[in-house]
């Protein structure tokens, strides 16, 4: 009996099953973070005072996060390229290194939202920081949850198996860097 | 063969650290940006620069380019969607005035004798606590 499952084997439209589900996912993703970045943009433009609650955010902390991700993709799509030539072991650590990314991530953004909140800036302070707050923790549970998902695929990717899960997992962490790069200049530029 | 077959057939070759210097060019733009003090140029190298970013990922780390049309399709439904949301909601929010209502200055904000209604309940009812 196969220990493989569906979405292995299987193609609809010309697409392996797994990676058109993938490609689902994130058209309900971008539901949902195109639904709360809209709505920001919105109410920003409409409160032209937020602007000074924004000034409080660091700047230099949400470019070296943007850089984080940047390099976690970098590191995704090289382990997907190494996926392809049939190498897991090197796969699964680049997967490994791009876990290390989104842990130093949440770890910087851990230190920066506990600097915010001992200066009194907390989700009820305000229109602009209920956006930054709710974004940035819906965004971050994103990292987080991509990063179980690669630990599983990386030990899966050591021996050899299932190695076009490297794609699926990488496609939904650029997703996720996308996601950054457009919070990026809205809490952390615009001000 | 179209490009999409061609790639499934191919895997696609592409000098990924290179793309990601150029993106990491780009973020050291956006940062640069906002320190010229010219509020066109900020919204430029800030948002501009993110849309070009997302292409860059969506295309060369994502490899869009060389996905299925039905998949390109999808997502330009849901960006078509968002538009609709953004063009749907944009007049209440934004919008001072509307066919059924009015919302004058003040309107999402308590006048001070409210406020102060609102911190007297609070210090009440900590100090019945």
């Amino acid at each position: 009996m196969s220990a493989h499952t569906i979405a292995t084997t299987r193609s609809a439209m010309g697409i392996p099953t797994g990676r058109l589900a993938v490609w689902w996912v994130l058209c309900s993703e971008i539901v949902i973070f195109g639904g709360i970045l809209v709505s920001y943009i919105m109410h920003r433009l409409g409160h032209p005072e937020w602007g000074h609650q924004a000034a409080h955010t660091n700047l230099w902390i949400g470019a070296f996060n943007t850089l984080v991700l940047l390099s976690s993709s970098l590191s995704a799509v090289l382990a997907h390229q190494a996926a392809e030539q049939g190498n897991g072991p090197k796969a699964a650590r680049l997967l490994f290194a791009t876990i290390g990314g989104g842990a130093t991530f949440l770890t910087v953004k851990g230190f920066e939202w506990t600097e915010e909140i001992t200066h009194g800036m907390t989700i009820q302070s305000g229109g602009f920081w209920s956006y930054y707050y709710t974004a940035a923790g819906i965004h971050a549970t994103h990292v987080l949850a991509g990063m179980v998902i690669m630990v599983f695929i990386a030990m899966a990717a050591l021996k050899n198996r299932d190695l076009h899960r490297v794609e699926l997992v990488g496609i939904y962490w650029h997703f996720v860097d996308i996601v950054w790069i457009f919070l990026f200049p809205l809490l952390y530029i615009a001000k | 063969m179209s490009a999409h077959e061609h790639a499934a057939a191919h895997p696609v070759h592409r000098n990924y650290v290179m793309i990601w210097a150029i993106l990491v060019g780009l973020l050291v733009i956006s940062v640069a940006g906002p320190f010229l003090g010219i509020r066109v140029v900020t919204l430029i190298t800030a948002f501009g620069i993110a849309l070009v970013k997302a292409y860059m990922v969506a295309k060369n780390f994502m490899h869009l380019d060389v996905e299925k049309p039905i998949i390109h399709w999808l997502l330009a439904i849901i960006l078509v969607l968002m538009v609709l949301l953004f063009s749907g909601l944009a007049p209440d929010v934004m919008k001072d005035s509307g066919r059924n209502w009015k919302k004058d200055a003040g309107f999402h904000t308590l006048p001070p004798a409210a406020e102060h209604a609102v911190t007297d309940k609070h210090d009440h009812g900590a100090k019945n606590h």
